[in-house]
């Protein structure tokens, strides 16, 4: 039984012995006492709050409106015109997505496994979105209404033969609008370049490259409904080919 | 005739190995023994040490979190805790242990990029095994594209693990996993569907503390994971289901 003490040997070298040769003493004797991390005065950090926890609380709207109204302001400074401001909005909400992604499936999986926690492994976690439409189900459905507490107005395809890698999710009252008044040169900006982002981000999480924009297509019945197009990679279109000869679903 | 001779060399060298170390008593060896009490010198613990080894085999395990670009965000060595288990990794060769164990688990990756797109549950289960160093590699893949891998290896057999370290470790890996390998690898059968499932626990675990770390508004998806208590998570799910 010497194999673990060799073990162990390495282990007192790392930790303990090396510092104290190779660094100088004053690096030895500070690296006690800060580890690093400050915690919390009631000693909770995030590892210790449940993520379910603020699962069906929702932020007011008010707040909310004031704080997009200053992250466009944000976005727009020093812009060089509208493409760029979109673009600067898009990538604000670009690491929203990746986020809510993880959340997402984190708390589908969870409601089954607060009782499942035990040994039951009858009911399944959700699987990974592989094919484009369950990803494009995912976003108009689950995501939608984590975000915005509803399901997204349509989910269209491209019937154009040119450009079957174009999708549409149809939002015919986006949140994100409603207390932002465009000035009438710049007609051609949607603030919902933002959630653009978040969608781009959630397709690039699972795997599909896509470009995501937000445009305006207002109708008499809903004056800022906006339409995300998303336009998916050649590498999914070709992969989305090959999984779908294989049956993949 | 020449194999057999040169096993009996080797169960010698087990038996006489701890003395000479002992005769040598230097402080490195002196904080070992001090610290794991269970080891002490004497011959009979010894024997019996081994005895348990080989009811209840302890598996080694390599845990490493990498992201959608492969690079590693965090790893994390620990031992067996079931049963009697103190937690510490004894990988079989421990002198190539540090830059092997992350060699094996990449180089599953590729296998891992196939199976992600034909199974689409987050649990992939035991992906890949390299049988050089009977490493096992089980993969559970976040639908943001982190992939969680987790090696383990099955101890040394019996004999070897009496065996002490110290240069002598990779000799005797060698002689006992071609005598005796069989034996052991049943024992630990790292493909079981209690393994599998043990794992599943341990992965759901470190996957709810790294949504948590994600959700984190400093974090930023493909930074290395640094907080220690995500580390004392991870090692507190290790000991909890492994």
């Amino acid at each position: 039984m010497a194999a673990p003490p060799r073990h162990a040997t390495m282990l007192s070298i790392s930790n303990g012995d090396k510092p104290a040769q190779a660094q100088p003493q004053t690096q030895q004797t500070t690296l006690p006492q800060s580890p690093g991390l400050r915690v919390p005065s009631n000693r909770k950090t995030i590892y210790d709050r449940h993520l379910n926890r603020s699962r069906n609380a929702e932020s007011s709207r008010a707040s909310f409106a004031f704080l997009f109204g200053e992250m466009v302001t944000y976005a727009q400074r020093r812009v060089t015109g509208i493409q760029d401001l979109e673009k600067r909005l898009n990538e604000q909400g670009y690491p929203l997505g990746l986020r809510l992604l993880d959340l997402l499936f984190y708390r589908s999986t969870s409601t089954s496994s607060s009782a499942l926690s035990s040994s039951s492994t009858s009911s399944s976690p959700p699987n990974r979105p592989l094919r484009i439409i369950t990803l494009l189900h995912l976003i108009h459905g689950p995501l939608w209404r984590l975000l915005f507490g509803r399901a997204a107005d349509a989910l269209e395809h491209s019937v154009s033969p040119d450009t079957p890698n174009e999708y549409m999710i149809t939002d015919n009252d986006p949140l994100v609008n409603t207390y932002i008044s465009v000035p009438r040169e710049m007609s051609m900006l949607n603030c919902a370049a933002f959630v653009a982002g978040i969608i781009e981000g959630v397709c690039d999480g699972c795997g599909f490259e896509t470009k995501v924009s937000a445009h305006n297509q207002p109708t008499d019945l809903w004056p800022s409904r906006t339409v995300f197009l998303v336009r998916f990679g050649d590498a999914v279109m070709e992969r989305e080919k090959v999984l779908e000869r294989s049956g993949v679903k | 005739m020449h194999k057999i001779f040169q096993i009996f060399q080797v169960y010698t060298y087990v038996l006489i190995y701890p003395w000479t170390l002992l005769a040598k008593s230097s402080p490195l060896i002196t904080h070992v023994i001090s610290q794991t009490p269970a080891n002490s010198p004497d011959g009979l613990s010894l024997h019996t040490s081994t005895l348990i080894n080989r009811d209840r085999p302890k598996m080694s395990y390599y845990f490493t979190i990498l992201s959608p670009s492969d690079t590693p965000l965090f790893n994390i060595a620990f031992g067996t805790s079931k049963g009697g288990g103190d937690g510490i990794a004894r990988f079989r060769f421990p002198e190539t242990a540090q830059y092997m164990n992350q060699f094996i688990i990449h180089s599953s990756l590729d296998i891992l990029e196939e199976a992600q797109w034909t199974n689409g549950s987050m649990y992939l289960k035991h992906i890949d095994t390299y049988p050089p160093a009977a490493a096992y590699i089980t993969a559970f893949l976040t639908p943001s594209g982190a992939r969680f891998l987790l090696l383990h290896q099955p101890p040394h057999l019996p004999s070897s693990t009496g065996s002490s370290g110290l240069g002598a470790s990779s000799l005797l890996g060698s002689a006992g996993s071609t005598t005796r390998a069989s034996s052991s690898s049943i024992a630990a059968n790292p493909t079981s569907p209690q393994t599998e499932e043990a794992v599943r626990q341990f992965m759901n675990e470190v996957y709810e503390n790294y949504v948590k770390t994600a959700m984190s508004p400093f974090y930023k998806q493909g930074m290395e994971i640094k907080s220690p208590v995500f580390r004392t998570r991870v090692t507190a799910a290790g000991k909890k289901w492994l």
